[in-house]
């Protein structure tokens, strides 16, 4: 473990990130910027709990924030996905774009 | 002193009048809310006259002088520790002998309409709106400051506004209330002028203090000039013209006639009796301030006075309308007190034009209110205005046809009737000031009985005309007012007013100047003899003199083509130049600037409006761009 890095576990997490932001802003199907959103949480859990591991090896505030960010995630996809049921039974599809019935 | 405190209920009881009847009039039967403002104007009057004993008789005189008793006056506006307005009662020959006068013709109007608007629609807003005027005459009489009158004078304007238009569906009725309301409100422009020019410097508005000749703040101001011409004549003469506004005098006096497209009873309270003699109570009220302090101006009042007079009494004579004649008269007839008021002296027997101003306001309410309710009895019989339609109508109208001769005898100055005592007295006071006004008067005098018996012989005598129905005497309800203004016309010469109604407030002597009496009497006569010739009878002589005068005859039927004059001033000059200018700047400016912005605003918005696409992922876009922006920002140029 300790001839890994730190900086690698930095740029996965920085990838994974920016992953999801392009994944959050480019895809138009729900579903899709679901998954984006949960890469790019994880991406910040991994960075918790890399750097609470080389930084503070002592403490352990890092692992529960990642612990707090799983459960969250969780609550969050499935208050998510029960909305995307919903716009599917109501517009019959989960494209965003074509979810505009409220724009102005 | 202080046992007047019951004349606050003079003015307020009307007040809640007009608050009850035009509030809840319409739920009760018509009658009742006419009855009602009868009732109540009937207590006043008691009141009135219980007052003006107590006053005149009683504890009003001390040490041979009539004291001003203020028996109410509280605090209505405090702006600054100096510049108050106040709300009061003030008491004083004057404004006693005007309760009078005010409550007793208000009263006779009242039982009156109640005959002579029977089944009107509105009967009970006409009752509620005479209460208004009545409330707003009273407090503009027993106003303590000259603010508290302004106040009141705008008020009567309003009330006459409302009741010349009472006919609101006629559209020349419509006309004419709107024509009085601009014509005085232009005038009492120079008013409220001529009060903050009066009241910035002395800083006061209270009559007491102005009023007073020995310690008014006025005094120390006469030297105090502006353009040549003293600040208290400026503001004396800018107050005189909102006064020549209410009374009609010449330049403002096109409101009246018209004004008479109003009902009739309006027509003697207001535009008779009560309202139009607010001017001549004005320049009396300040009278001592006028006199000793703005000679010129009071000059000014003399020779409009007199040339009114002149000037109405021509045009009456050419009138058709029984009621525009009537309107002539009576501008004629205030006329003269205005010049009895120009001429007075201070004090004694020199303050004779004053108090015979005062005594000819008095008898000419009585007569002049007679005069137009009888007029109205008559109308209200033939149902027209012109005496063309009229003739042989004292079979029918036995009552209005004597009260209506009680009237024009007075009016023309015959003796024994109160008509030729106050008139004998503006006569002296005039031929003591100045001959060429005395000898206006006297022609005015003859004109006066011509045109009036030119009215009676008209309508009562001659043969009968084609009638819709027989003529037929007005009901009890409309003939005991008359018969009660009668009586007044012929007995109020009795009151001893030099005793009474002086310019110093102390009683003086006068007597009958015979010199100045019987050529006055004379010349009535002659007056009432030329009528006789000409109209007891129907001759070709009036149609021939008219002939043979031509175009003055026109011009003088057209009223001098005042009315055209001024047409041709506000349209032609005044509409086309000013207003025009004004509106393209209104338009173009004022309101282009206002669109300019509005434009602005709408085509940037629309610009703009894209952005709010409503798409997250565009707003997430454009977040992660400001973020790295920020980062790099941070990153480069501050690191």
């Amino acid at each position: 473990m300790e001839h890994i890095p730190l900086q690698y576990f930095l740029i996965l997490s920085t990838l994974m990130f920016f992953i999801g932001v392009a994944g959050f802003i480019i895809r138009r199907n729900l579903i899709t910027i679901l998954m984006s959103v949960e890469l790019m949480l994880n991406s910040v859990n991994i960075n918790f709990v890399a750097i609470n591991r080389y930084l503070y090896p002592d403490q352990m505030q890092g692992h529960f924030f990642s612990l707090f960010i799983v459960a969250i995630a969780a609550a969050e996809a499935s208050v998510a996905i029960a909305l995307i049921i919903n716009i599917y039974r109501r517009f019959d599809t989960i494209e965003v774009t074509e979810v505009k019935e409220m724009k102005y | 002193m202080s046992t007047f405190n019951y004349t606050i209920l003079i003015p307020a009881l009307p007040l809640a009048m007009f608050l009850l009847i035009g509030l809840t009039g319409h739920k009760f039967k018509a009658l009742v809310s006419g009855i009602a403002g009868t009732a109540s104007l009937g207590f006043i009057t008691i009141l009135s006259y219980i007052t003006a004993i107590n006053y005149f008789w009683g504890t009003g005189m001390v040490n041979d002088v009539y004291q001003t008793i203020i028996p109410f006056n509280f605090e209505w506006l405090n702006f600054t520790e100096t510049l108050q307005v106040k709300m009061g009662v003030l008491l004083d020959p004057i404004s006693v002998m005007m309760l009078v006068v005010i409550t007793t013709v208000s009263f006779a109007v009242h039982l009156y309409s109640i005959g002579y608007m029977k089944g009107e629609v509105g009967f009970s807003r006409f009752f509620a709106f005479l209460s208004l005027f009545s409330f707003s005459m009273l407090g503009l009489v027993l106003a303590t400051n000259i603010f508290q009158m302004y106040i009141f004078w705008e008020l009567v304007g309003v009330s006459s506004f409302l009741l010349i238009g009472y006919y609101y569906e006629k559209p020349s009725a419509v006309a004419a209330s709107k024509k009085a309301f601009i014509v005085t409100r232009f005038a009492d422009f120079g008013f409220l002028v001529g009060i903050l020019i009066l009241s910035y410097f002395t800083g006061t508005f209270d009559f007491g203090i102005l009023t007073n000749p020995l310690t008014s703040p006025v005094a120390s101001f006469v030297g105090t000039s502006f353009m040549g011409i003293s600040v208290i004549s400026w503001a004396m003469i800018l107050i005189f013209m909102g006064g020549a506004g209410k009374s009609a005098m010449l330049p403002f006096h096109i409101w009246l006639p018209d004004a008479m497209e109003g009902p009739t009873p309006v027509s003697a309270l207001i535009h008779a009796a009560t309202m139009v003699v607010a001017g001549v109570y004005l320049v009396a009220r300040m009278f001592v301030v006028y006199h000793l302090w703005a000679p010129d101006v009071q000059e000014v009042i003399a020779w409009v006075g007199g040339i009114t007079s002149l000037f109405a009494a021509v045009i009456a004579i050419t009138q058709y309308d029984i009621k525009r004649v009537l309107a002539f008269s009576t501008l004629s007839q205030i006329g003269y007190m205005m010049l009895a008021l120009g001429v007075s002296g201070y004090g004694e027997h020199a303050g004779v034009g004053y108090m015979a101003s005062m005594f000819h306001l008095f008898t000419h309410a009585m007569f002049k209110a007679l005069l137009f309710l009888g007029a109205g009895s008559v109308i209200h019989s033939v149902h027209s205005n012109y005496m063309y339609d009229m003739g042989g109508l004292r079979k029918y109208l036995p009552i209005t046809h004597i009260t209506f001769l009680i009237a024009c005898l007075t009016i023309a100055g015959v003796p024994f009737l109160s008509g030729f005592y106050s008139k004998d007295e503006i006569l002296v006071a005039a031929f003591e000031h100045n001959k060429i006004l005395f000898g206006i008067e006297y022609l005015v005098a003859g004109l006066t009985a011509f045109y009036m018996f030119r009215l009676y012989f008209n309508i009562f005598w001659g043969e009968d005309k084609v009638y819709h129905h027989t003529p037929h005497e007005s009901p009890l309800v409309m003939t005991i007012p008359l018969m009660v203004l009668a009586f007044g016309s012929i007995f109020s010469g009795y009151l001893p007013f030099s005793h009474l109604v002086t310019s110093d407030k102390m009683a003086f002597t006068t007597h009958l100047d015979y010199a100045i009496a019987i050529p006055s009497i004379l010349i009535g006569f002659l007056g009432i003899g030329v009528a006789w010739i000409m109209y007891k009878k129907k001759t070709d002589i009036p149609d021939r003199i008219s002939a043979a005068l031509g175009g003055f005859y026109t011009t003088v039927y057209n009223k001098f083509y005042f009315d055209e004059i001024y047409l041709f001033v506000t349209r032609k000059i005044l509409f086309n130049i000013v207003s025009q200018s004004v509106a393209w700047f209104d338009r173009h400016i004022v309101d282009g600037s206002m669109n300019g912005i509005a434009n602005v605003v709408i085509t940037s918005s629309k610009k703009i409006k894209s952005l709010q696409s409503g798409q997250l992922q565009q707003y997430a876009a454009v977040f992660v761009a400001g973020a790295l922006g920020l980062l790099l920002y941070v990153i480069y140029l501050l690191g």
